[in-house]
């Protein structure tokens, strides 16, 4: 962010206001829409302001590992196609992707969504992988918060398709995927030396640090990963945490209607 | 053995419904939406822009880069590998040509269009929806064009020729006659035909008959594109 740039929105944030009109604390609209492919097992929709990502389960069956014969797979990607900011690039991966990929699907798997047992069909032969795939198409910033909200929605959504002779028919689906906990990542952004939530991508420019946090419904943290060039103190940690709970509580409120 | 009415009860030469939108994605210098039936195609224009690496650049005229690809979790059956693919690679060149007839490329050298077609949920015809998605999408951006392109697959199902192939018959059994494909694209106005591709058995009178199908259901579609575009500039005006 260019100095001036940077001054002007220090300036507001001492009001409590954003370059959009928002407070600090606030975020901007959330809508989910569910059940969005109809070929995935679940899917959802999920749109932050104008932060638009969607994200698919697709379910198949697999032979577990050595060392864990009776648990399934349970597994997350980002794809930041090109389309959703004209920054994002063709190839490989790119060490964003990669964060938000993994950022999430620590989020998940350690947050315990879903129970890797019961996904198991017959112990040290057939297992249930469960490969959720999140690809935004408008990138207005915010897109690790974006991704946890529509990678659980879609998780909500899915539903087991059924076994015919050892064999999956995709187009017939019966047992609804049981979650034992609904984890969700949400990131504080260090910006103008202050600490504020769902950024769109002009006040993305001026990140200093970033800190997500997974919580469950209850307040425990299940992942953490801190960004950003610039570090943080104990204090504002602390800050961020407390901060982060009251943002999931907004989350979910649009979550669980 | 023929085939007497439709898995859907449309008529042969009906298409599922359609939905069109321009400006969907706020990012994009222009985009589109395209659904028909339950195959959904977003399209995203980003340019004219630098073109790197600089020895890509043409003095004379610019170039069109084309990108189709599939959600991974979109298609029936198994999950889509992401990336590119065999499929994915002659789909997007072939949308490349399918939209160029529609635009000056002299009128941005050096430069670069980039074309981007996301496919959420399929259900065939995912060219010609990307293809109906793309073309809103660079009329969005404001970039000079011929027309309109549009896109929709026809072929042959039993011994009918049809209009928008779902899925269903698309895996028309081969006992019963099986199933020719016919992705077409024009520009309907001008009579130019800009995508053309087919596979299964189809005899030259039946080609005749798709092709002259083509273009009634392509001019009924080239409307539902403009008013999408008409829709957004209505839409702009009133904010």
């Amino acid at each position: 962010m260019v100095y001036d740039m940077k001054k002007n929105v220090k300036r507001y944030y001492e009001k409590n206001l954003r370059l959009d009109g928002r407070k600090k604390d606030e975020i901007r609209e959330l809508k989910i829409q569910y059940s969005v492919s109809k070929n995935a097992e679940g899917s959802a929709k999920v749109q932050l302001g104008e932060t638009t990502v969607y994200a698919g389960v697709k379910m198949s069956i697999e032979t577990p590992y050595d060392d864990t014969p009776d648990q399934g797979n349970l597994m997350v990607n980002a794809e930041l196609t090109p389309m959703g900011n004209p920054e994002f690039e063709m190839g490989p991966p790119s060490d964003w992707a990669i964060e938000i990929s993994r950022v999430v699907d620590r989020t998940i798997r350690e947050g315990k969504a879903v129970d890797l047992k019961k996904l198991c069909i017959e112990e040290g032969e057939k297992v249930w992988s469960v490969m959720i795939d999140i690809v935004p198409i408008n990138d207005a910033g915010n897109l690790l918060d974006a991704a946890s909200i529509a990678a659980l929605a879609a998780l909500k959504d899915a539903k087991f398709p059924v076994i015919n002779d050892g064999k999956i028919d995709y187009k017939n689906h019966d047992k609804k995927l049981e979650l034992e906990n609904k984890p969700l990542l949400i990131t504080v952004y260090k910006i103008a030396d202050e600490l504020v939530i769902d950024p769109d991508y002009e006040e993305e420019e001026g990140i200093q640090a970033r800190i997500s946090i997974g919580l469950l419904e209850d307040g425990t943290l299940c992942s953490l990963q801190k960004g950003g060039e610039e570090p943080f103190t104990k204090e504002e940690i602390m800050k961020a945490i407390k901060i982060a709970k009251e943002t999931a509580k907004k989350y979910r409120k649009v979550l669980e209607q | 053995m023929s085939y007497e009415k439709r898995f859907d009860n449309r008529k042969f030469d009906e298409t599922r419904k359609i939905e069109a939108k321009a400006g969907v994605i706020k990012r994009a210098d222009g985009s589109g939406y395209f659904k028909i039936g339950n195959t959904e195609a977003y399209a995203a224009v980003y340019g004219p822009r630098n073109l790197f690496p600089k020895f890509m650049q043409d003095p004379q005229k610019g170039i069109l880069r084309v990108r189709y690809n599939m959600m991974p979790f979109s298609g029936a059956g198994e999950r889509v590998r992401p990336g590119t693919s065999r499929r994915s690679k002659e789909i997007s060149f072939v949308t490349e040509n399918a939209l160029l007839p529609a635009l000056n490329l002299e009128d941005f050298p050096n430069a670069v269009v980039d074309v981007f077609i996301e496919l959420p949920q399929t259900d065939a015809g995912t060219r010609a929806a990307g293809i109906c998605a793309a073309s809103i999408a660079l009329a969005d951006a404001g970039l000079n064009m011929k027309g309109l392109v549009s896109a929709i697959a026809l072929g042959r199902v039993g011994d009918k020729i049809v209009v928008d192939l779902d899925k269903k018959e698309e895996d028309f059994p081969e006992e019963e006659g099986g199933v020719a494909d016919l992705p077409i694209a024009m520009l309907p106005e001008k009579d130019m035909i800009t995508l053309l591709q087919m596979d299964g058995f189809l005899k030259e009178e039946e080609l005749e008959e798709a092709l002259t199908k083509a273009k009634e259901v392509l001019l009924k579609i080239n409307e539902i594109q403009k008013q999408a575009l008409k829709e957004k500039i209505k839409r702009e005006a009133e904010e």
